[in-house]
């Protein structure tokens, strides 16, 4: 068993109260919608549309290529204008599809019908969720059919609900606990009607009592048996897949695992509801929910947001800014990334639109470290941030190998604490990119 | 495409509120108490002495500053730290120079010439300190006031008609009979003989604590210090009499600096071990060497000495004691698979 919290962390300011209050409504764009065809980890998807074309919501626009890949669903009806390069989040030029929406929202036969889950075999919930084009809508945008597909499908006994949602400023995982918990419980039967032999949790902070109540409330007793709320200790990154399989179970993970090694399967809030959306109601992954917050946003609200649909219309909607920006980050404020300007599509693994009129990074600039050991009582990998920079700075791949460098999930614990300002977390991710790269070339 | 161009870094975007400069403000803070003290007990000569040996540091390190070129990127009050802690260190009778001599040494020998802040190897003000013992022995070691100077200069001690000797170098002249030392009582509260900044236990210790609830040190290296400390002369102790001598255990820790060491300098950052079981062996190397120093050494005072050779142990202890990463052994394999 675990205990609910882990070795390490941080207490940031938490931001939440901006938007938590705030329900989830419904945001139509209105210009083009533009769909990335690389918004989830592995093999981009291949167009099945071109120029011309039309298209209607919950249409498959584009086909996963090969296994670890995944479909792209229209999330509005109109026609395809153009397939080329445009700007997404990283700053990079994806190849994506772009779509004039003609505001009518033709839907495809079929749309959004009732179906008993019980009535599907294993593999048709599999194929339901692939063909959905769910991801990981947590942030790392994993495909979700492949998560489900373990070798060791009989040895996983714990499927985990991650709801701990520690970024600061998010609210979204929050706001659909407290307004669709049925849903959420729903996807989980569901995940877990492909384990036979696993129970479900669902694993939330203890800075939201209010979700625990509600999600506890809605699980009926006969669900009871087989699921159940566990409430975690509130701090950050108590969401990161490792931390929280540990929380829950007590096993420990490396980077070399899946969380299926340690018997176990993670997924997301948005992901568990999506499942549902998907299986239940023959809703395909067309939307999410985003959180537009931040203390330079006139209007903070939590909006469901056809996938596809740009940032700066969604500020827009949330009233604009009421003083001027300094830095708009795409996420949370611990791993999201900023942007410098805000003309990009909303993706499956958006969460948040956060815009900050004060730039801290700016303002604390990098001075000498004065080995304070800050970095190495917050680090959840264990790790010696201090020692890994030296490594990182005279480019010996060697020694940040040999002190667990690679084991490094770039949480910024450590370049939050640093009282050097040092930027820790940033050399991290070059080193362990050319790493990375240095063994795809062997 | 918008007009504006936002701010752009690489993530985490958020940062905590500590930064150097707030944490040396807290180690100033938290060594204020006993230093009023020490102005109260040794006389305004006292609060000379700290004044030259603060602004002597800050001096030779705006010096270097400006010889080297070096550019500051923040102003960090590191030096104001040293200057403190180095100034604490000499009886109130020194001459003036020899702080001045300290301070130089400290900041630009110790510190700037091995790199400056977070670079030097050992402590700055200890090794400074340690210079000076060897070079001015006597005016170091001489904590004589003069009765018939009680002035405000001289402060509560002569008008206390306090004799020269520290209660360590007491304890060590086997000659002295035990009803001649002074209670156990004076030496916490700090009414003994010594140098500026260590004879109150109590105030230190509240300074100690101030830095504790402000996280700013943690209790890892003195605990293990004075414990390993204690045990070591409490096992010296029963092999020379075969009876355990506790007062005589409660008077070596509140004699001397071990206190002020422990807390104030043991656990300078830049030259203790990072790793959390490096500071566990750091302390009980210290409580170890201490006690060696101490009990077969030839001066009473052991603190200064053991914490700058230990200091030295630092990369060795760092390099031993690096902890595996989580869901990993030591030996790089899994642990916990399932």
């Amino acid at each position: 068993m675990g205990k609910g919290t882990f070795r390490g962390g941080i207490h940031p300011f938490d931001g939440k109260e901006i938007s938590k209050s705030k329900p989830v409504t419904t945001f139509l764009p209105k210009g083009e919608i533009v769909f990335p065809l690389s918004q989830h980890i592995g093999a981009p998807a291949n167009s099945l549309v071109k120029p011309g074309d039309s298209v209607m919501v919950g249409q498959k626009i584009a086909e996963a290529q090969g296994f670890i890949s995944s479909c792209i669903i229209s999330s509005v009806s109109g026609t395809v204008k153009i397939i080329e390069p445009r700007p997404t989040v990283s700053g990079a030029l994806v190849e994506s599809i772009v779509i004039e929406n003609d505001n009518e929202y033709k839907k495809v036969p079929g749309f959004n019908t009732k179906k008993d889950y019980t009535k599907f075999s294993k593999s048709e919930i599999r194929t339901i969720i692939k063909e959905a084009g769910i991801v990981g809508m947590g942030g790392a945008a994993f495909p979700t059919h492949v998560k489900l597909t373990p070798k060791n499908e009989d040895d996983i006994t714990h499927v985990i609900v991650n709801a701990a949602e520690c970024e600061p400023y998010l609210t979204s995982d929050y706001r659909m606990m407290l307004e669709e918990p049925e849903s959420l419980i729903t996807g989980l039967k569901v995940i877990l009607s492909l384990f036979d032999n696993a129970k479900g949790v669902i694993a939330i902070e203890n800075n939201k009592p209010d979700c625990i109540e509600i999600v506890n409330d809605a699980i009926s007793p006969e669900d009871k048996k087989r699921i159940c709320v566990i409430p975690l200790k509130a701090k950050y990154p108590q969401g990161a897949e490792r931390n929280l399989i540990y929380a829950v179970t007590g096993r420990k993970i490396n980077s070399k695992m899946l969380p299926a090694d340690a018997g176990v399967v993670v997924n997301n809030v948005d992901t568990v509801i999506s499942i549902k959306n998907a299986v239940c109601d023959t809703v395909p992954l067309i939307r999410r929910i985003i959180t537009v917050t931040g203390d330079a946003i006139a209007h903070p609200q939590n909006f469901s947001v056809p996938i596809g649909s740009c940032y700066q219309e969604l500020i827009e909607a949330a009233g604009g800014f009421k003083s001027t920006p300094e830095k708009i980050i795409s996420g949370g404020p611990m791993m999201g990334t900023a942007l410098y300007n805000t003309c990009v599509p909303v993706t499956k693994n958006s969460s948040a639109i956060l815009a900050l009129t004060k730039d801290e990074v700016a303002q604390k600039p990098e001075t000498p470290c004065i080995r304070c050991g800050r970095c190495v009582s917050v680090c959840p990998s264990r790790l010696i941030p201090q020692r890994l920079q030296e490594f990182s700075n005279r480019f010996d791949t060697e020694s940040f190998e040999n002190n667990y460098g690679m084991e490094c999930y770039e949480c910024g614990s450590c370049t939050f604490v640093c009282p050097a300002g040092r930027q820790l977390t940033q050399s991290f991710k070059e080193t362990r990119k050319s790493i990375i790269a240095q063994r795809k070339k062997k | 495409m918008s007009e504006q161009l936002y701010h752009v870094s690489s993530s985490p975007h958020i940062r905590s509120k500590v930064t150097t400069a707030s944490i040396m403000r807290d180690v100033i803070l938290a060594l204020v108490p006993s230093c009023l003290f020490g102005v109260y007990w040794f006389g305004l000569r006292a609060l000379t002495v700290l004044a030259v040996s603060v602004i002597s540091c800050q001096a030779a390190e705006l010096l270097y500053f400006h010889i080297s070129g070096k550019k500051r990127v923040r102003y960090e009050c590191s030096a104001i730290v040293t200057g403190l802690l180095l100034g604490m260190n000499f009886p109130s009778t020194i001459p003036l120079w020899i702080p001045v001599v300290g301070g130089f040494f400290a900041i630009i020998v110790v510190k700037e010439l091995f790199g400056g802040l977070g670079n030097n190897f050992m402590n700055p003000a200890l090794a400074a300190r340690c210079f000076l013992l060897i070079c001015f022995a006597g005016p170091m070691t001489s904590f004589s006031i003069k009765a018939s100077s009680s002035n405000i200069w001289m402060g509560a001690a002569a008008a206390d008609g306090l004799s020269g000797a520290t209660p360590l170098a007491m304890i060590k002249n086997a000659g002295s009979p035990t009803d001649t030392l002074p209670r156990l009582f004076d030496m916490f509260f700090g009414f003994t003989g010594g140098v500026i900044g260590e004879t109150s236990i109590l105030f230190l210790l509240l300074g100690a604590l101030y830095l504790v609830i402000r996280k700013v040190i943690s209790l890892k290296i003195p605990l293990t210090y004075i414990f390993s400390f204690s045990v070591f002369v409490l096992i010296a102790n029963l092999i020379k009499t075969g009876t355990p001598d506790f007062t005589g255990i409660a008077r070596q820790l509140c004699g001397g600096g071990l206190v002020l060491g422990a807390f104030f300098m043991a656990t300078d950052y830049v030259t203790c071990p990072i790793t959390p079981f490096g500071k566990i062996l750091f302390g009980i190397c210290l409580g170890i060497v201490t006690a060696v120093f101490r009990l077969f050494g030839n001066n009473a005072e052991g603190v200064s000495y053991a914490i700058i050779f230990c200091n030295m142990l630092v990369p060795l202890l760092e390099k031993i004691t690096i902890p595996a990463a989580f869901g990993l052994s030591k030996k790089g394999g899994c642990v916990n698979g399932k």
